[in-house]
């Protein structure tokens, strides 16, 4: 029975963000039958001789495999990252964001705005200050010689601010014709621009953090029971802190630097995932995955058809998450104490 | 009877204060031996167990686990020697009690290995000695906190050390319960287990402790056989209120008589 019930709730996991993907394929504003679809995919495996248009071909293989295939990223790596997050420093309101990599990220674009044309400029520099930012929060931790995490929480706020100001000084100084509406639809989260490049060299880095994450999963649960409890257990508490939050940096600063900022999916999605199937780390990690993925798969469905225009995908998921987390509270079963 | 255990002169201060919460506390403590902490409120009991365990680093002195310094074991080399049972706990998230006690084999699992059918029967076995097996499903947050205590004991029986480590374990208990561990406590040490222990209680000290180590404000501490160092005289000075003890049968009462 206990069995059955795993091997039922594995196979909906996996299955789950799967058939959204799949289904994915035919939502846009250009029409390609289901059929279609699939036998352009499988052609890429099997010889089957092409009788659609070029232009077909180009939107499912060139457009939205792509786009799909990062929007299941960024969406399964926020949510992951939040859960990691939420775990180490044992507090609900902690997000991917709290060490600053949004912010951090967030100026790192803006000076490749500014200074580059490449996007890879812009993808590489988010990158970049997402990681120190975060750097930045445990060297003013270890500065302090304070081992709690509350002190780490408070240098990601010092941190975040720092970085937000010094975003607000480029905007300001951006030629508003040109460059600021690059920085400010940037900063608002979008998938429309990814390449299948952009997806794979952020799967490279999110991948393996992933699963050494997993891996870790049960760690995880012994080290939200606070410092004292994993320690007595035998961990050596710092060390695997130190390692989990730089994994679970890694996903989060690489999804922001293909996406920009999508805000709510790494703070709500882990929570929605405790309800379903409870705090254990051991199940929550794979849900918070799984969910994550085909939360933004949906919210980036919604943005591609609602409107000719695309709403930027940060702006969806607040409205979104935010009546969501609403929600949540009002039913009290967050799986705290 | 090998020695597990052995602090000398150990002290600690907090960082940036001259005043030591304690000082010169010296023990030893070999397999299936009982020692007993007491002292009054804020004499330093607890971060002393904090400093045997090695969570708090003792300042001065040394502390040897199995003939090893303890600043050289690795923790998951101390976990398996010696575990604590923390007075209070704040649980977070809302795991499940079996899911808490099978923790107790981390010290034993790879980095990447989670538990499995073994660790989960060692963790019912345990529940089940503690007499707790009922409360294996529910949250560990929404049992009282007498209840997480003897979680905790139940993961340390999991642990499987050779030193159990207790800041005054009785202290949310019930009446019955309070027996059943004393009962429990000195049924592991005639299994060879070691077990340190503070309270509040000077009469357990008497009920279970081969030794015991006074702390107490206006002297150093003294460590004796219970019997020979718990006099009145000793008792009343350690708590500042004339006590008098009482014998019946094979119990010994104290009565503090406070006006």
């Amino acid at each position: 029975m206990g069995k059955e019930r795993r091997l039922i709730g594995g196979a909906v996991l996996l299955g789950l963000p799967i058939v959204l993907f799949l289904l994915s394929f035919l939502v846009g504003r250009y029409p390609v039958p289901p059929l279609t679809v699939i036998r352009i995919i499988a052609a890429q495996f099997l010889p089957i001789e092409p009788d659609w248009p070029p232009l077909v071909a180009s939107v499912v293989l060139d457009v939205r495999l792509p786009r799909l295939l990062a929007g299941m990223a960024v969406g399964g790596g926020l949510a992951l990252a939040g859960a990691c997050y939420q775990g180490v420093f044992r507090n609900p309101l902690v997000s991917p964001f709290t060490l600053g990599v949004s912010a951090g990220a967030g100026f790192g674009a803006a000076v490749a705005i500014l200074l580059f044309e490449q996007h890879y400029a812009t993808q590489a520099l988010a990158f970049v200050f997402g990681l120190a930012a975060v750097a930045l929060c445990f060297f003013m931790n270890r500065l302090y010689r304070a081992g709690s995490t509350l002190v780490l929480v408070l240098a990601g706020i010092i941190v975040s601010s720092l970085f937000t100001a010094l975003l607000s000084l480029l905007k300001y100084v951006a030629d508003p014709h040109s460059k600021l509406p690059v920085i400010e639809f940037w900063l608002l989260g979008s998938l429309s621009a990814v390449s299948m490049e952009d997806v794979v060299v952020v799967l490279i880095v999110m991948i393996p953090a992933s699963i050494l994450l997993l891996l870790l999963r049960w760690r995880i649960n012994i080290l939200s029971l606070g410092d004292e409890q994993a320690g007595i257990l035998g961990l050596e508490v710092g060390r695997l802190r130190f390692l989990i939050v730089l994994l679970a940096t890694l996903v989060a600063a690489s999804t922001v630097a293909i996406s920009g900022i999508i805000g709510w999916v790494g703070l709500v999605i882990p929570h929605f995932a405790r309800i379903l199937v409870g705090p254990d780390f051991r199940k929550l990690l794979p849900t918070t995955l799984s969910l994550g993925a085909c939360y933004l798969l949906l919210i980036d469905d919604i943005a591609r058809t609602v409107t000719a225009a695309e709403i930027p995908l940060g702006i969806l998921t607040a409205l979104v998450g935010a009546p969501a987390f609403m929600l949540l509270l009002r039913r009290g079963s967050l799986g705290w104490a | 009877m090998g020695v597990i255990l052995a602090a000398e002169k150990v002290g600690f201060s907090y960082a940036g204060r001259s005043q030591p919460v304690f000082s010169g506390v010296s023990l030893d403590i070999a397999e299936g031996e009982i020692l007993c902490v007491l002292g009054p409120n804020g004499i330093g009991k607890s971060t002393l167990l904090r400093c045997l365990s090695g969570l708090a680093p003792a300042t001065t002195g040394a502390i040897h686990v199995a003939g090893q310094d303890m600043t050289e074991l690795s923790r998951n080399e101390i976990a398996r020697h010696l575990a604590l049972v923390p007075q209070n706990d704040e649980a977070v998230f809302a795991f499940a009690v079996h899911a808490v006690a099978e923790m107790g084999r981390a010290p034993y699992l790879g980095l990447f290995e989670r538990p499995g059918p073994k660790e989960a029967s060692l963790a019912l076995e345990a529940l089940a000695t503690l007499g707790i097996a009922h409360l294996a499903e529910v949250s560990y947050t929404e049992i009282s906190g007498g209840e997480r205590q003897l979680v905790q004991i139940a993961r340390v029986l999991v642990q499987a050390p050779r030193l159990m480590i207790l800041d005054e374990p009785t202290a949310h208990l019930d009446f019955a319960n309070t027996a059943r561990l004393l009962a429990l406590l000195r049924r592991l040490a005639r299994s060879g287990l070691a077990v340190i222990f503070t309270t509040h209680a000077p009469d357990q000290a008497y009920a279970l402790a081969d030794r015991t180590l006074i702390l107490s404000p206006h002297h150093p501490p003294r460590l004796g056989g219970t019997r020979d160092l718990l006099t009145a005289d000793v008792l009343s000075e350690t708590y500042g209120v004339p006590i008098r003890l009482v014998a019946s049968d094979r119990h010994m009462l104290c009565i503090a008589d406070a006006d």
